[in-house]
């Protein structure tokens, strides 16, 4: 089991590295240029720690996840990130994952960004992936979907979620600087979220 | 793909602040495993002065450590702010019992990084207050922004906050003199090249033959208006126009007036501007006090400059004329 989270985390690192050119060119445009950079040099670092350990609990990984990624990636994603992974640390089991579990986990995320971050849903942020990804994860479960196409719904939700934030003004972070030069563009933040999500649940369904 | 005087893109920032280091080695010191430069003689019994943000706005901010001051500055990857651990690392060596000042500039990362940094403090029994820098004119303060950005301002801040801290001031006369800086400067800059970073393939934004941008951050963020380039006069009058609207100054209101360069304009095309500022903030009544020319606050390569204007009275023209071993700031 631990070995599957391992190696999961360790596929999300690759699949962040690899695009660390399009995630920079996404930020270019309406921030600073550096939102790949920043996330491939703190992911490369938690690959390095992950193939050198060995993990007693997803919970340990986790942790050590969410502290690297707060001390190696710096500006907003790092703190954002890593208190999303701390958050989702303190819920993980060790058991196989089930529905509601993963709209715990969702949940804690998005508690955690919306701590650090104080965005809600719309602002053109990482949260307007994940906010509809929970929210098709929830709707699954009132309409005891099964865990399967739960989790294709989400894909989906995610997807259309990052996609929305083309249309969105900016009003977090350095896009907001740029007032309605913001729309147009597909939100950096917005988008690395749903690789990470795609990556798990890809890896999942496979 | 621009050309740049680097080895690796990877290490740029400790290697420069190595450099630094080698060449300021009477009074500064770097932190054993961290980008974190303090000064020699840390901690200092006063009030403990700290910044930092992202590398690449050179001199700023490890440039401003010294006697009357910052006592730590703690430089994050380029553009990119810096991580809680290393603040925190900061903030226990500058530590002297007597409080620490954090000065940020008003970036969303800067802010969460160094708040999760003051958690960290406090849990260990240091008192750590802060204070956010947001001069620039050109973002408009809305429910619908981050807020005003922090940019060349911020120099002021170190230098007056810290001739305080200098002069035995507690935590609380430290900050409230920071925030009074904060009340009274404006900041707006331009760019006619942009600049791009050391890991990047490409520049941040792009501006053909005869356009310039309006507006510009220090991050190589696109600005505000694109425009079609003209006369450095003109773009003063614009900027200072902007700066004005935003300040209230009377007749024969007393300001220092900074003209800062955005790391590739030349100091000629500086004191062109300097020349027009002049002109017309004496022709509107205005006395400037102090006047400085030069890179305070830059944007690595960035080919533009800023204006900020700092409104003054007997109080902040003391602190700002007050004993300091930075040069940059005399």
């Amino acid at each position: 089991m631990n070995n599957k989270t391992k190696e999961l985390f360790l596929k999300t690192a690759d699949v962040i590295i690899a695009n660390k050119e399009y995630l920079t060119e996404l930020d270019a445009a309406i921030g600073d240029g550096d939102h790949g950079i920043n996330l491939a040099r703190g992911f490369k670092k938690l690959k390095e720690k992950l193939e050198n350990d060995n993990f007693e609990s997803r919970n340990e990984l986790l942790k050590l996840t969410a502290m690297t990624l707060i001390s190696n990636v710096g500006g907003a994603s790092g703190p954002l990130y890593g208190t999303a992974f701390l958050n989702i640390s303190k819920v993980i089991s060790d058991t196989e994952l089930n529905l509601a579990d993963l709209i715990e986990i969702a949940e804690e995320a998005i508690a955690g960004i919306q701590k650090r971050g104080k965005a809600e849903a719309g602002e053109k942020t990482m949260l307007d992936t994940i906010i509809p990804a929970a929210e098709s994860l929830k709707k699954s479960r009132d309409n005891n979907s099964d865990l399967e196409s739960a989790l294709n719904n989400c894909l989906e939700a995610a997807e259309i979620g990052m996609k929305n934030t083309i249309e969105m003004q900016a009003t977090k972070g350095r896009a907001s600087y740029l007032g309605e030069r913001s729309i147009g563009h597909q939100d950096p933040g917005a988008t690395s979220s749903f690789l990470m999500i795609s990556t798990f649940i890809e890896n999942y369904l496979k | 793909m621009g050309k740049k005087l680097i080895n690796n893109p990877d290490n740029v920032v400790r290697e420069m602040i190595e450099g630094l280091i080698m060449a300021e080695n009477d009074h500064l010191e770097k932190l054993n495993g961290y980008n974190v430069i303090i000064r020699k003689d840390a901690p200092v019994e006063k009030v403990a002065l700290i910044s930092g943000g992202g590398s690449g706005h050179e001199p700023a901010h490890a440039g401003y450590v010294g006697q009357g001051m910052l006592d730590a500055a703690v430089a994050g990857e380029v553009f990119t702010s810096p991580t809680p651990d290393a603040i925190f690392e900061a903030i226990k060596a500058v530590d002297s019992g007597n409080g620490i000042l954090l000065i940020t500039k008003n970036y969303t990362g800067d802010i969460m990084n160094f708040e999760m940094a003051a958690e960290m403090a406090e849990t260990e029994g240091i008192v750590v207050d802060q204070v956010v820098v947001n001069d620039d004119v050109a973002v408009k303060d809305s429910l619908y922004t981050s807020g005003r950005r922090g940019v060349a301002g911020t120099v002021f801040v170190h230098k007056i906050a810290g001739a305080k801290a200098a002069q035995g001031a507690n935590l609380k006369e430290v900050k409230r003199s920071a925030e009074k800086v904060i009340k009274n400067v404006r900041t707006k800059g331009v760019a006619i090249n942009p600049c791009q970073l050391p890991a990047a393939e490409k520049t941040t934004f792009n501006l053909a033959e005869a356009e310039m941008e309006m507006g510009i951050g220090i991050h190589g963020e696109p600005g505000t208006e694109k425009t079609k380039l003209k006369k450095v006069d003109q773009i003063v009058d614009s900027l200072i126009s902007d700066i004005l609207a935003d300040l209230d100054l009377k007749k024969d209101g007393k300001i220092a007036l900074m003209i800062n360069g955005m790391g590739g304009t030349p100091l000629m095309e500086l004191y062109i501007a300097n020349r027009r500022a002049n002109q017309i903030l004496k022709d509107k009544g205005l006395k400037i006090h102090k006047n400085y020319v030069g890179e305070y606050m830059t944007s690595l390569e960035m080919e533009g400059l800023s204006i900020t204007i700092l409104k003054l009275d007997s109080g902040l023209i003391n602190l700002l004329e007050a004993e300091s071993e930075i040069s940059l700031l005399k």
